[in-house]
C-alpha cells in the first residue's frame, strides 16, 4: 500500500487560511490504513483547522467529507456535489489521489495535506515499512524475496557493501541491512550458492529514471 | 605473468614484489598544493598513492583532478571511484578522463552513503554498483566498447582493483564476496584496515582454500592508530570496522605521549606477521592526516627501499 504521513499542520494551515471556503477530503484506503488520511482523519483535521480559524479570526467554512479512493473516477460520484461547490480543497490522499482532485477540478486549487513517503506494509499495528519503489523490472525472484532497490540504502544489486554490520545497516542501527537479510533468505532456501551469481547492470529505463511510465490495457 | 597495462602496481605487484601503496584525501579547497606536499612526502616509499573520492561523503577536490596534479609531479596515483554520485555516463567518461592523463590504475568503490558527510540531504546516485564499475572497467578496457555497445577508439589502459572488507558481515559470504568481486574483473584488492589479524587470517585461509590468491592480487590495509581516542572512535563509530578489546588496552596501558608511537609499533607488528600470511602480496597504508609517517612505517617493516620499475 501507499504509505503517508500528515504535513505539519502549521504547513497545512499557511497553504489554505487564505480560502474563504474549504473541503477537507479523506481516501479511505491506503492512507486510511496509516490512519492519515482515511475520512476519520479528514474530519478530525476539519475540525482542528475550524478552531484555528476562529483563534485567528478568520471566517473560513470549512466542511469535511471523503471517498472510498481519490485515483479512480466512478468513487467520486458520491462527492460530485460537495465538490463542485468547494473553492479549495485539502486533499488527503496520497501524490496520486490529490493530482486526480487537481486534473478533475481544473479551476479548484487542492493542496496536499500528506507528505506521501513510500511503498509500505504494515509490518505490525502502527509500524510501516518501505518495500518497494516501483523501478519497473522486479528483480525479487533472485534476491531471496528482499527488494535492493528500496531497502538498500545504496540499492545494491550485489552487495552487502563493507558497512553492513550486526545485521544492520552503515547509515543507522534502526535499519537492517537488506543484504543480511537476503543472504539469510537464500541460506534458508539452500541456495547459498547463488550468491555469487553476479547480478546484471540494471536497465534504469524502466524506473522512474525513463520518464513518466503508464500502462494500458489494450482490450478496454 | 602478461603484463596488460603501464600500471606501475600492476608491475610491481606483477613483478613478484609486495607492493606497497598508500592514500591521500585531496582538499577541501580549490588549492591542490596540499595534496601535492603530501604526495612528494611519501613517493620514494611507496609504489602508487590512492587518492580518495570523495571520502566518508564529505565534498573535496575531485579524486581525477588531484590524480593530474600528482601524475603532473611524476608521481604515480590511484584513482579512486565511487559510484554514489555519478552515473555510467559521468563513470565511463572519467574513465577515459583518466585514462587520457595516464592514470592507469582504479579502485572501485560504492562510496560511504551520503548521510555520513557534509550533504547529508543530497540525493544519490548508485546507477552501477561497485561490482558492476569493475565489469565496465575491464569492458571498456578488453572490449574496447563502451556500457551502450559503441565502439571505443582508443581504449583506457587501466588496471583495476576493489576493496574488500573481511569484517563487515555477514562473515560467511566475504570469501565468496570476493570471488565475486574477481569474477567481475577485479585485479588487485585493497582491503579494509587489519587490527584483528586472527580474523584477517581466517579470512585469507578461505581464500587460499579456494585458490583466490591466485587469481588476485591482495594487499592488507593498514592504518596506524595515533591515540586510544581514534582506536576507540574506529571500534564504535565506523562501520564494518573490527578493533579488537586487547588493541585498545594495548594503548590504554602506555602513557599519552607514547600511544602514537605504540600505534607505529602496532602498525609495523601487523605487516611483518601479515607478510607471512599465504596469498597477502602487499600493503595498503592509510595513514589518515599522518601522512609523514608513512616512510617510517615502510622502513621499520622492511619494505624500503621500494623495486625500481621503469
Ligand atoms: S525490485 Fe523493483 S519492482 Fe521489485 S520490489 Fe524492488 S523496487 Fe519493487
Ligand atoms: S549496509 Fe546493507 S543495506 Fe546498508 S548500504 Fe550496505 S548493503 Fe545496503
Amino acid at each position: 500500500m501507499i504509505v503517508g504521513e500528515q504535513k505539519p499542520f502549521d504547513e497545512i494551515w499557511e497553504m489554505v487560511k487564505g480560502h474563504k471556503q474549504l473541503t477537507v477530503f479523506g481516501c479511505n484506503t491506503c492512507v486510511a490504513v496509516c490512519h492519515q488520511g482515511g475520512n476519520k482523519e479528514a474530519e478530525i483535521l476539519a475540525s482542528l483547522l475550524r478552531m484555528r480559524a476562529t483563534q485567528e479570526g478568520l471566517e473560513i467554512e470549512i466542511k469535511n467529507g471523503g471517498i472510498e479512493r481519490q485515483c479512480e473516477h466512478p468513487f467520486f460520484e458520491s462527492a460530485k456535489e460537495l465538490l463542485d461547490q468547494s473553492e479549495a480543497v485539502l486533499s488527503l490522499a496520497c501524490g496520486i489521489g490529490v493530482q486526480f482532485v487537481a486534473e478533475k477540478y481544473m479551476s479548484t486549487p487542492v493542496y496536499p495535506a500528506l507528505n506521501t513517503t513510500f511503498l509500505g506494509d504494515v509490518k505490525q499495528d502502527g509500524f510501516f515499512t518501505e518495500k518497494c519503489q516501483a523501478c519497473g523490472d522486479c528483480v525479487l525472484g533472485v534476491t531471496g524475496g528482499v527488494c535492493p532497490v528500496s531497502r538498500c540504502c545504496k540499492r545494491l544489486f550485489n552487495g552487502p557493501c563493507g558497512g553492513s554490520s550486526n545485521g544492520k545497516c552503515e547509515i543507522s542501527k534502526d535499519i537492517d541491512c537488506a543484504w543480511q537479510l537476503v543472504v539469510d533468505r537464500l541460506e534458508a532456501l539452500g541456495k547459498l550458492d547463488d550468491y555469487e551469481k553476479l547480478a546484471p547492470i540494471k536497465d534504469w529505463s524502466k524506473d522512474r529514471a525513463g520518464g513518466p511510465r503508464s500502462f494500458k490495457l489494450e482490450d478496454f | 605473468m602478461e603484463i596488460k597495462t603501464n600500471s606501475k602496481l600492476e608491475k610491481v605487484l606483477k613483478g613478484g614484489h609486495i607492493a606497497v601503496s598508500s592514500e591521500c584525501g585531496p582538499p577541501r579547497s580549490s588549492d591542490a598544493s596540499g595534496i601535492i606536499k603530501k604526495g612528494h612526502l611519501i613517493k620514494n616509499h611507496v609504489d602508487c598513492i590512492n587518492i580518495t573520492d570523495n571520502q566518508t561523503s564529505v565534498t573535496r577536490l575531485c579524486s581525477l583532478a588531484a590524480c593530474i596534479h600528482l601524475k603532473n609531479e611524476g608521481l604515480e596515483p590511484v584513482l579512486q571511484m565511487v559510484v554514489r554520485d555519478r552515473n555510467r555516463i559521468a563513470l565511463q567518461s572519467d574513465i577515459l578522463g583518466a585514462a587520457s592523463f595516464g592514470i592507469n590504475s582504479m579502485l572501485c568503490l560504492s562510496g560511504d552513503h551520503q548521510s555520513f558527510g557534509d550533504h547529508p540531504k543530497a540525493q544519490n546516485v548508485f546507477d552501477l554498483d561497485s561490482m558492476q564499475l569493475l565489469q565496465t572497467v575491464r569492458y571498456m578496457r578488453d572490449e574496447g566498447k563502451f556500457l551502450g555497445g559503441d565502439t571505443i577508439k582508443e581504449p583506457p589502459n587501466i588496471f583495476v582493483g576493489a576493496a574488500a572488507n573481511p569484517f563487515a558481515d555477514p562473515f560467511k559470504i566475504r570469501v565468496p564476496r570476493l570471488a565475486k568481486k574477481i569474477a567481475a574483473g577485479a585485479e588487485f584488492i585493497q582491503t579494509q584496515c587489519v587490527y584483528n589479524l586472527d580474523k584477517f587470517e581466517l579470512w585469507m585461509k578461505g581464500v587460499v582454500e579456494r585458490g583466490l590468491h591466485e587469481k588476485v592480487f591482495i594487499m592488507a590495509g593498514i592504518t596506524p592508530m595515533r591515540s586510544v581516542g581514534m582506536a576507540k572512535y574506529m571500534a564504535r563509530a565506523v562501520p564494518g570496522m573490527d578493533v579488537p578489546e586487547e588493541l585498545i588496552k594495548r594503548l590504554s596501558g602506555v602513557a599519552k605521549d607514547k600511544q602514537a608511537e605504540e600505534g607505529l609499533t602496532i602498525a609495523v607488528e601487523a605487516i611483518e606477521r601479515l607478510k607471512e600470511c599465504t596469498g597477502v602480496r602487499g600493503f595498503h597504508i592509510m595513514a589518515i592526516e599522518w601522512e609523514e609517517k608513512v616512510p617510517e612505517i615502510v622502513e621499520r617493516s622492511g619494505l624500503y627501499p621500494r623495486p625500481k620499475i621503469d
